[in-house]
């Protein structure tokens, strides 16, 4: 369980760093995205309005209040990512090198981010308190029209801990985890 | 015939405005019965990434004290459980619409994010309310004078790990029991684990699925009054903690926290089990609103 402070854009050397159970601790930015937008991006194939090249993407969508033009922060934390599982592949063809969030992401995310040399980091679900205090600022919002589930740009920092769950070897903690118990079920007298 | 009320129009008004601070408190000040659940599950955790787990849930729901903020930013599907007592007075139809208003008031004025879509259209009405929703379930106790309203900001990591499914009778309690276990840990990560496992057993379809959901709101770790459903309490708990999924489900002691089990009579031909399971963040509040119109707040 080695914990490293990483910057972001990620590098790939940096990325290379991770193995699955070590601790991540991130400053920099974070783009927030969820269902709706990934659905806008890659079902329905519009154009992505930001750079992603080394990205680390958050599945989030957040409670904020609007004080002018700018969004304020009001609950910022992370939602299940099994569900976006179908994804992956789109986000790392754009350069993605991190996606974070809870519950992991399955077999085919886990090939997918070995062979792009690209992680998945595991928040603690519900912890949205103290998320919400490590991001310093709402610095972009696009496609507000599908708030909450918009594209979000965060300022973060020391946002964490996060778990690496799967690492760019083909480790998957979760699905590790979960064959075991499971197997472990098996074995009980009931 | 129009149902009698003793309530005046007033009362009506200040139970909205406290189903609207009522909703907040759930989100923000965790019970006691689940604090303490958690320090447990800590103190016992031996696996190293179980304890960075708990400790970061322990942080978090200090920042959210000392901060006022949110413990969670799933504001949830608003659920209420409401107990009226026969003598209380009380006429459901304003009090049921005190209750969505309240509701709505919290969202737009904390401001709250809006959880609550058309599943058809899946437009945001921005209040954490639509069709149908919130959802409100009326029990009638006899002999009581007051009114209990529970809030259930039922999170979606944890509701979307529901599981139901109609057993035969052969199968036995044995089956009911498998399937419990297996639902919980096939859940993985996903439900935000150490959790709460509501289990519902006879009934129909739907009662049996109400009485899970019914599981969940008990003081976590309060056992059933019968002995033999606690027997069967303790036994679930101690197989799904066997299991060592853990917290997060990336491995450690604890994946649930306790095991709730409400039963019902059943047609001779069935044998119902659900599992509704509700995540460490097991945010609730309640409501008593007493013959003379006070109310007050708490778990």
């Amino acid at each position: 369980m080695t914990e490293h402070l990483v910057t972001t854009p990620l590098t790939e050397d940096a990325v290379m760093e991770l193995h699955a159970g070590d601790i991540v601790t991130i400053t920099g930015h974070i783009f927030g995205l969820r269902d709706a937008t990934l659905i806008r991006m890659f079902d329905q194939g519009e154009a992505i309005p930001s750079d992603l090249m080394g990205a680390v993407c958050l599945h989030t969508a957040p409670g904020v209040r609007k004080e002018g033009d700018h969004y304020v922060k009001v609950s910022i934390g992370t939602t299940t990512s099994t569900r976006m599982n179908r994804f992956t592949a789109g986000l790392l063809g754009k350069g993605v090198k991190a996606i974070a969030g809870k519950g992991g992401l399955l077999e085919d995310s886990t090939r997918l981010l070995a062979e792009n040399h690209a992680v998945y980091l595991g928040l603690v679900g519900g912890t949205a308190a103290s998320e919400t205090m490590q991001i310093e600022d709402i610095e972009e919002v696009w496609w507000s029209d599908l708030m909450p589930e918009c594209l979000w740009k965060f300022r973060v920092r020391d946002f964490g801990p996060l778990i690496v769950g799967i690492d760019a070897y083909g480790r998957n903690l979760y699905l590790e985890t979960k064959a075991k118990a499971l197997e472990a079920t098996k074995r009980l007298r009931l | 015939m129009a149902i009698h009320s003793t309530w005046s129009k007033d009362r009506y008004t200040q139970v909205g405005e406290a189903i609207a601070a009522l909703y907040v408190k759930a989100l923000k000040d965790m019970p006691p019965d689940v604090r303490n659940a958690l320090t447990q599950a800590e103190r016992r955790e031996t696996v190293a990434v179980g304890r960075t787990v708990l400790g970061t849930i322990q942080r978090n729901i200090g920042v959210a004290d000392q901060e006022n903020l949110l413990i969670c930013q799933d504001t949830g599907t608003p659920v209420y459980f409401v107990d009226i007592g026969e003598h209380s007075g009380v006429n459901p139809v304003p009090l049921e619409r005190a209750i969505r208003e309240g509701t709505e008031r919290a969202t737009v004025r904390h401001p709250l994010r809006s959880s609550v879509v058309s599943p058809i259209t899946r437009k945001n009405d921005q209040t954490n309310t639509g069709y149908r929703v919130p959802v409100i379930h009326w029990e009638f106790v006899p002999g009581r004078d007051d009114v209990q309203i529970v809030i259930v900001p039922k999170g979606s990591g944890s509701e979307n790990m529901t599981y139901f499914r109609m057993l035969l009778p052969a199968d036995g309690v044995q089956g009911i029991k498998r399937f419990v276990v297996e639902s919980v840990v096939g859940s993985g990560g996903n439900p935000c684990p150490p959790v709460i496992v509501g289990v519902g057993i006879g009934g129909s379809a739907d009662l049996c699925m109400l009485l899970a959901k019914k599981a969940i709101i008990r003081a976590c770790g309060e056992p059933n009054p019968d002995p033999e459903v606690q027997a069967l309490e303790e036994e679930l708990l101690a197989a799904i903690n066997a299991s060592g999924l853990g917290p997060m489900g990336l491995g450690g002691m604890t994946t649930a926290l306790a095991v709730h089990v409400e039963y019902a009579a059943t047609h001779i031909s069935q044998n119902p089990v659900a599992v509704n399971i509700q995540c460490w963040a097991a945010r609730r509040a309640r409501l008593v609103i007493a013959p003379n119109g006070d109310i007050t707040m708490g778990f």
